[in-house]
Formats: structure tokens, sequence, C-alpha cells
């Protein structure tokens, strides 16, 4: 386990170096340095701003500079908003986001397990098939569209739901239900199918032979057994919810991260846009290590290597 | 009746007997043997709903690449005196010129505010859509394959550190990394494509549109690979490699004729899955606007612009939004059909 644990660790580690690293270089790609867009830059002030930041000094030296700041915690200063440092940024916007995520993630467990799991008992009859439909259609709609058909019909057109901001737990609705909307698509499909699996299991014959009730059957042997693949899929769920936000709080205009993240792409606010591109990619390793990890403690049939 | 010594060379002489009328029966051939792909095919065609998908693919395919070259509009001409025109409606101007007897092609989803006619940006959007999700695709299949075959093949250490780059560029963040390439890979391709001679055919597909193709092949053909790749370290042990190795086959013809070739059905499912999954992509950066670079239009690009206005015009956002929805859904279920159709594992 600990070895297993040791070994996931490590290559989060070279991941984060490599997307580090990359960042680095890409910001090399970007003519002009990173104060290409600054207005009415004298040859004099650029000289001093370079100076500043150490771009006068060569690649190799940049390099290990930034890796020690990065690995220090410090992301660098915005272009764009003057004197601002990308840690406070994220500071500031980083919790809007987590806790609209963290709502979406629970909403598509707690919805898309139930549905996946009904649809499997009811394998061919007309409700599993209106489930899968559903289903079907939801993991192929992208998030936008969810997003802009909701607000339309919400609050366009009924005008029944807040559309912008973030004021009131009404508020939360319409952007949770954006973002959930796919997670819970794809939880309902993949729990029907693990579900469907476990019951044609040989111990689920035996576990209703030895007279276990339906009820307990179900609870105790199908679900656990059911649920391990959900597990699996928490890693790419965190990503989608991640990917989803940049959209879905553009729409709603929340003052999220994934909002800031879009802002600064537009405004091509580089330090802004490789430092939110490490915090994130920081994040969603870490997690996915966790959900590993976390899986393997909790299906001892999975070999340990 | 004697027994018959097992081990004795004496021909035993029923064998040459004329066969009889129940004997030669037997060999007749009832059914045509069926080959792969019809087998395939007989499968595909009993599941509607993949071959309604797959109709409606043709449909858009056609609606995209063939219907524009002959559409009285061009998806970047503006109409003076028709902008923001809705569902069929027609200019004063276009009403004068019917009035004296000219035809006037009507805007079957109304015009933008430009006055650019919105069903042949729709139609063009689809284009970049479906041109993006198969060249994107088929990169993907290239790359996925090659690399993923060497390593199946040659195993041991190879497979080893191949496999290792493969798990280390599958854990990177994938949308992450893309937003970072398409916003900084722009600035060196337009610097290609104007200085470097013979580079200039990057300016007439589009800037954006090749980073794009470069970005998604950089980063989606490791899942490609890996199951290209135990897909070959199953066939490699398969007696037919083996022999086609005592004949003197190269390592390249046994991986092209043999491995490969045995392995297309999961690689056209593969295919077929990842076009949908770069169609969604590919319209998430339009919408942020990374994508396709303007006038030319982009699915999630037209649904991104028209959010400001979805009060007045709702059609502009539900129209993309719907084709965007209607094509990746149809390339899903075909996909799902086609795995259902000719994957072998789950032929029971």
């Amino acid at each position: 386990m600990g070895a297993y644990a040791i070994k996931r660790i490590a290559s989060a580690a070279v991941t984060l170096f490599v997307v580090a690293t990359l960042t680095f270089f890409l910001m090399f790609l970007v003519p002009g340095g990173p104060f290409l867009s600054e207005k009415a830059t004298t040859p004099q002030t650029l000289k001093a701003l370079e100076q500043k930041y150490g771009l006068d000094q060569p690649v190799g030296v940049q390099y290990v500079n930034y890796m020690k700041r990065i690995v220090m915690g410090d992301l660098g200063t915005s272009l764009k908003m003057r004197g601002q440092e990308v840690n406070d940024i994220i500071g500031q916007r980083f919790p809007v986001s987590a806790r609209l995520g963290a709502i979406a993630v629970l909403i598509a467990i707690a919805v898309g397990i139930p549905l996946g799991s009904v649809a499997a008992l009811n394998r061919g009859k007309w409700l599993d098939n209106i489930i899968m439909f559903i289903a079907t259609t939801g993991i192929a709609v992208p998030s936008f569209v969810v997003a802009t058909t909701l607000m339309f019909t919400f609050g366009v057109k009924l005008h029944i739901l807040p559309t912008y901001g973030l004021s009131s737990p009404m508020h939360y609705v319409l952007p949770v239900m954006a973002l959930a909307f796919y997670p819970t698509a794809y939880i309902s499909r993949l729990m029907r199918s693990s579900m469907l699996d476990v019951l044609g299991q040989d111990y689920m014959r035996t576990a209703r032979a030895k007279g276990i009730s339906q009820f307990k059957s179900l609870f105790k042997h199908a679900l656990r057994n059911a649920v391990l693949p959900v597990i699996t899929y928490m890693g790419p769920m965190l990503a989608y919810i991640l990917t989803g936000s940049f959209v879905v709080e553009k729409i709603f205009t929340i003052p999220g991260l994934g909002s800031q993240f879009i802002s600064s792409i537009t405004d091509r606010d580089y330090p802004l846009i490789m430092g939110t591109t490490i915090f994130l990619a920081f994040l969603l390793i870490t997690m996915n290590v966790i959900v590993d990890i976390a899986y393997k403690i909790i299906d001892p049939r999975i070999k340990l290597k | 009746m004697e027994k018959k010594n097992n081990f004795s060379f004496q021909l035993d002489v029923t064998d040459f007997l004329p066969a009889d009328e129940s004997e030669k029966q037997s060999m007749v051939i009832m059914r045509e043997s069926t080959s792969f792909w019809k087998d395939g095919y007989r499968r595909l065609k009993r599941n509607k709903l993949a071959m309604i998908s797959f109709v409606v693919i043709v449909i858009v395919l056609i609606m995209a690449f063939i219907v524009p070259s002959f559409y009285p509009y061009s998806y970047e001409q503006q109409i003076r005196g028709s902008e923001n025109l809705g569902v069929m409606e027609y200019s004063k101007e276009e009403i004068a010129r019917m009035e004296a007897g000219e035809k006037v092609f009507p805007h079957l989803l109304g015009t933008d505010s430009l006055g650019r006619d919105i069903t042949i940006r729709l139609l063009m959007g689809s284009r970049i859509s479906l041109l993006v999700g198969i060249v994107a695709s088929v990169i993907i299949l290239v790359i996925g394959s090659i690399y993923g075959s060497i390593a199946g093949y040659f195993g041991g250490k190879v497979d080893m550190i191949m496999m290792r780059a493969v798990d280390i560029i599958y854990t990177v963040p994938d949308i992450l990394i893309i937003i970072l390439l398409s916003v900084t890979l722009k600035y060196p391709l337009r610097d290609l494509a104007e200085k470097v001679p013979g580079f200039q055919w990057i300016e007439t597909v589009g800037v954006g549109l090749i980073s794009i193709f470069i970005v998604f092949s950089l980063l989606y053909w490791v899942g490609m690979s890996r199951i290209v790749r135990s897909q070959i370290l199953t066939l490699k042990e398969q007696e037919y490699v083996v022999a086609a190795k005592a004949l003197g086959a190269s390592s390249s013809r046994i991986i092209r004729k043999h491995l490969l070739t045995n392995s297309i059905g999961i690689l056209i499912v593969t295919t077929t899955l990842q076009i949908p999954a770069s169609i969604f992509t590919e319209s998430f950066l339009s919408f942020l606007g990374l994508g396709v670079s303007a006038p030319m239009p982009s699915l999630g690009s037209m649904a991104s612009q028209a959010i400001g206005g979805i009060n007045s015009y709702p059609l502009r956002l539900l129209a993309p939004a719907a084709m965007i929805s209607l094509i990746i859904l149809s390339f899903n279920l075909l996909g799902d059909g086609l795995r259902d159709a000719f994957d072998p594992k789950l032929k029971n």
C-alpha cells in the first residue's frame, strides 16, 4: 500500500513538473514576452520592467528562478490588475468556484446513482428507456448548451430564477444544474451498467438463496459493489466540473476562478493564465492521486502493485 | 474385424472409395461465408438507432460540405439593409427587388446584426466542427496506432519507457494544456506562415484551426495508443504472427499486415468515438474565443456571440446549440453501434 502511494505521488510530482516546464516554455513563444500588451512602453521602461522581473537573464537562469518561485508557491503578478498577486486573485476567486463545484458534485452523485440503479432494476422497461434516453442525450450536450438553454427557459422565458451572480441560494440553482447535468448523466450510465453487472453475479444469487430480503441484498451487496466504478469516475468528473465552470461562470457572470481564467485569456494576461493553469493542474493532479489511492483502499480486490 | 494397428503405414482402402450422396451433401456450402465487414455490417444494420444516426451524419455532411458551394449567400457576406432579420423575413430592399420580379432567396433562419445569413453560417460552422472532429481523429489514429503498436510489439524495456511517457501525458490535465497551447501557439504559427516559404498554406487553412489540430494531436493520441497497445499485446501471441516471423517477415510488415489489420475493428470504433469528443472540445474552445478566427464561424463561437442578445434573438443561440448537440449525439450513437457490431469482445 505505502509503496503504491509513494509511486503514485512521485508520478504526480513528475506530471506537475512537466506542466510547469511546459507553461514556462510556452510563455517564451509569446512574442515580446509578457509585456507585449503594455501600452506606450518606452524602451527604457521596458528594460526596467525586464530587469525587475529578471527577463534580461539567460533562459536557463530564468527557468531555475521560475521553478524556485513556483515551489515556494509564488505564481507571479498580474499584468492587467496592477499590483495584484496571482496568489491573491486565486485566493479570492477560488472559494466561490469550489463551493459551486462541490454542490454540483454532490448533486451529480446523489441523483446519478439512484437513477442508474433504478434503470438497471427496471431493465428494458419504459422507466429504463426514459432514463437512458435522457442520460445519452445528456452526455452529448456541451455544458455551454445546457447552461444557455437553462438560462433561456428559466431566466428569460419563465422569469422564475435569477440568471446572474450568486447573491442568494436561488442564484445557485441554474449554475449548479448546468454544471451537474453532464456528470449526472454519465454517472447514471456508469451506474446502470455496473449495477447490471453486479446483479448477474453469483454472490447475488447466493445472498437471495440464503433468504436475505430484496431490500437488504440490494443495499448491502449490489449497491456497495456497483458503486465502485463511480469512484474511479471522480477524477475525470472533477476535471469536467472544472472546465464546465469556465463556461458556466462566464454565462451566469459568477465571480469565480473560472470566469477569471477566461477573462485573463481574453485580456492576454499571461502571468495570470500561467499561474491559474499551474494552480488548477496542481489541484486536479492531487485530487486524482487521492481518488486513486482511495479506490485501492476501498476495493481490496484490486491488486496493489 | 481385425483391430487396426495405429502405427501401421498401410493405407486404409476405405478412405479412397467414391463419396456417396450424403457425404457430398455435407460439403455443399449452404450459405455464403461472411467476411468480417459483412458480418459487422449485418449487425450494424439491425441496430436502428445507429443506422438513423448514420443517415443523420450523412445528411449533415452533405449540408456542411456540398450545400454551401451553391448557396446564394456566403458566410462572410454582409447584406446591407438586411440586419437582424427574423426567420423567413425580407428587408425593404429585398421586397422591392421581389416586386420588380427578381427572385430573392429567403433567409431561412434570418440574419445576424451584421446582415449575414444565419443559415449559411450555421452550415459553415458545422463544416468547421466536422472538419476538426474528423481530421483530429485521423491524426490521433495515425499517431496513436503507430506508437501503441511499436510499444506493444517490441515489449520489454521499449514498452516500459514508451508507456511511462504515455502515463505522464495521460495525467496532465488536458483542457488546461489545450487552452494554454491555443493561447500561445498562434504567434509562432503566424510567424511560420509569414516568414518561412512553403508554409503559406497555414494562413489558408487558418491559424486557429491548425493550432487546434496540433493541440489535439499532441494530447489525445495517448488514449488511442493505450488501446492499440493492449490489443497488440494479445494479438502478437497468435500463431500467425509466429508463422510470419518464421517466414522472415520484418517487424514493420508484421505490424502493418497482421497486427493492425486484425485490430481494425477496435481502431474504427475508437476513432468514431474520438470524433464527437474532439467536436465537443472544439466547440468548448470556440465558445471561450480560442477556436477558429473570425469571420469564419464555428458553432461554439456563434453560440457565444448570441448570448448577449438572448432576449431578442433566442434562435441565434438555439440553432448552433441544437446543431452541435445533434452532431455529437449522432456520432456517439453510431460509435456505440459500431462497437457492438465490430468489437469481438462484446459479441456475446
